[in-house]
């Protein structure tokens, strides 16, 4: 009996002195495989794939934007030569015509952005282009959500909210198929 | 108070580690979660261009990555320099892409997977063409939402 009290007392613990240690060790494995680039993007829908050519739509002409980019990267907005410094600026001003001109989209909701681009344009070049549609719209969809609501479009914002401004000015990206020119070998 | 002032001078005034581990093991499981492990090595180069309306992908579980890009150096006497894809770790064309898709998808639970985005990192030095049957590839197997990544864009 004698034996086992003195076991009691004697705590049989395991010494957890080294924990830090090898919390440690593990700790600076992890810092230094980290890598915390988050990833970001633009993102897209693409439309769905149908092997039926699709319906020849007759859209009135002063509704479509047209933005061709070609192999040399160089910009034809509505049959006009065009630098992607403009680009943002005439997108925003076809899409909500403030003017009521007649040459302009008749409605927000009626606005249609039409991208081709050839085989040979950059990718660099389609995705700036892309990127500076992208803002028209964003632009747009902020100073519509700011006078609806009095604050800043973002994409936390209550899905109502976002619909009902997306039903006011619905982002119409249409991308035509490529044109074979400047396919590099 | 002599019982008090006695009892003062025996303690030694220390600082007690007992709750270091603890600490280090929080920040442990801190890293533990943010560390993206690579997952295999880059056989093609890519750099990303920049943009400015950029989203954040959220859960990198439902997230698939194609690269597309010129093999590096070390890999253009076998592929030469023409753009390719790369699929996980090794180099593909787009008609893996549907079967790189599927094998992705069969480890999403099923309620999520509609969410499921793919990430494009192509380099911006390629040209539209690789790009383009890419994009045919992906709407042809129903993955519609793509993200073309990214940089911020510095200036502005």
């Amino acid at each position: 009996m004698a034996r086992t009290s003195s076991r009691d007392r004697m705590k049989n613990e395991i010494n957890a002195g080294s924990m830090a240690d090898i919390a440690f060790l593990l700790l600076i494995f992890f810092l230094v495989t980290t890598t915390i680039d988050v990833d970001k993007g633009i993102t897209v829908k693409l439309p769905p794939w149908s092997d039926e050519a699709p319906e020849v739509q007759q859209m009135k002409s002063r509704n479509v934007f047209s933005v061709l980019v070609n192999a040399q990267d160089q910009l034809l907005v509505r049959g006009e030569l065009t630098d992607i410094l403009d680009l943002r600026e005439r997108a925003k001003e076809f899409i909500s015509n403030p003017q009521r001109r007649e040459d302009l989209s008749t409605d927000p909701k009626n606005a249609i952005i039409s991208l081709k681009n050839d085989r040979g344009t950059s990718y660099k070049q389609y995705l700036a282009v892309y990127n500076e549609l992208k803002a028209a719209y964003d632009e747009l969809w902020d100073q519509e959500c700011k006078k609806l609501y009095g604050i800043p479009y973002s994409d936390d914002l209550p899905t109502a909210y976002k619909r009902a401004i997306k039903d006011k000015i619905p982002m119409v990206l249409s991308e035509a198929e490529p044109t074979n020119f400047g396919e590099e070998n | 108070m002599a019982h008090f002032s006695k009892k003062r001078g025996k303690a030694k005034p220390e600082v007690s580690t007992a709750s270091l581990p603890d600490i280090i093991f929080m920040l442990l499981f801190f890293f533990m979660v943010v560390t993206v492990l690579r997952d295999g090595e880059r056989k093609v180069k890519v750099l990303v261009p920049e943009a400015t309306q950029l989203q954040k992908l959220e859960q990198k579980s439902l997230v698939n990555h194609i690269w597309i890009g010129r093999p590096v150096e070390k890999f253009q006497a076998l592929y030469g320099t023409k753009p390719r894809i790369q699929l996980g770790d090794k180099f593909a064309s787009e008609h893996d892409i549907p079967l790189f898709l599927e094998q992705h998808k069969i480890k999403v639970p099923e309620p999520q997977r509609p969410q499921i985005t793919s990430s494009l990192k192509v380099d911006g030095d390629v040209t539209m063409g690789i790009v383009s049957d890419v994009k045919t590839v992906l709407r042809k197997s129903g993955q519609l939402k793509v993200n073309y990544s990214a940089r911020p864009k510095q200036t502005r």
